[in-house]
């Protein structure tokens, strides 16, 4: 169990970090605000930049990225595709209702790497 | 938010942590899937200079909400300094997603809450850990599905079709090459591909 005095350091660390990456592009805003080349990026930006979220969570769950060589095997990649297919597919399917994709495919995820 | 942030209080609680550590990493960082990571770390006390660069690699997309957030709303220093520190991902995915409608009170009241469910949510899942017998494996696929539904809402109409391509593309030549740090390499490789598509796109309406 890490001491106390550790964790304070690594709660300061994080939180000096975060604030900063959120607070200082602010400072530079107001003359990229007016450029056409920030509004195109902006515009383009977040579909797939959540995209990016998305493979980067998902793939050490198929043995990739940072999680490479970690002993994933064919039966763990089938069950992460699985439960994937769960969250698309009930949230296309069900209304677009984020809770109830993330709860059922979670929920798929959790049983097939448990049980199966 | 809720059903995220328990499971990240189950995985505190599964890794051996007090409990506590759960709403204070909460409160510090604020950002779901840098805590997730956060937690082995700290479990196997991992140094200092490696938990600042894992929490700036993971948290660097930040940089880019700043373009878009409606910041400007919020007059009150100390309201702005908060809506600062609140602007997680899903603060912008939801901003980012229904433009043009927001007020302070309407952005401030969002980010609150975000703020109690997720919080909250660890607390609820701390709890629950401690009535567990034992670890659950699979928890963490919360994040991977949230973010999979987060990425399907905003790219609803074929406008996204480039974006969505070019992000892939980028994921994958850094998933390839520098599988370490994919996640960082394919976001600066993501904003160079989009700075290409933006100066063919103005080469091409200057020549029409």
């Amino acid at each position: 169990m890490p001491s106390p005095v550790y964790i304070a350091a690594v709660l300061a660390t994080v939180f000096a970090v975060d604030l900063g990456l959120r607070a200082l592009p602010f400072a530079f805003l107001k003359p990229l605000r007016e450029s056409a080349a920030v509004n195109a990026l902006s515009l383009w930006m977040p579909a797939g930049l959540l995209l990016i979220l998305a493979m980067s969570t998902f793939a050490p769950l198929v043995g990739l990225g940072s999680g490479a060589g970690t002993g994933v095997g064919s039966s763990d990649i089938a069950k992460a595709f699985i439960a994937l297919g769960v969250t698309v597919g009930v949230h296309l399917s069900c209304g677009r209702r984020t809770l109830l994709s993330v709860g059922l495919g979670t929920a798929a995820y959790v049983a097939l790497v448990n049980v199966v | 938010m809720i059903p995220l942030g328990m499971a990240f209080g189950l995985l505190v609680i599964q890794a051996g942590l007090p409990g506590w550590i759960a709403p204070a990493l909460s409160l510090a960082a604020f950002a779901g899937s840098a805590e997730l990571l956060l937690v082995g770390m700290i479990a196997t006390a991992a140094p200092l200079a490696g938990i600042a660069l894992t929490a700036f690699l993971i948290n660097f997309r930040h940089v880019f909400y700043a373009v878009s957030f409606p910041l400007h709303l919020v007059r009150n220093p100390f309201l702005k300094a908060y809506s600062l520190y609140a602007l997680t991902d899903e603060a912008y995915a939801l901003t980012a997603s229904s433009p043009g409608k927001w007020t302070q009170s309407r952005l401030l009241t969002l980010q609150a809450s975000y703020n109690v469910y997720w919080v909250g949510g660890g607390v609820l899942g701390v709890l629950l850990g401690g009535l567990m017998p034992g670890p659950i494996k699979g928890l963490d696929f919360a994040l991977t599905a949230l973010f999979v539904t987060l990425a399907l809402d905003a790219a609803r109409s074929k406008r996204e079709i480039p974006s969505v391509l070019l992000a892939a593309g980028a994921f994958a030549i850094a998933v390839l090459l520098v599988p370490g740090s994919a996640l960082f390499v394919g976001l600066v490789l993501f904003v160079a591909f989009l700075a290409v598509r933006y100066l063919v796109g103005k080469a091409r309406s200057y020549r029409a």
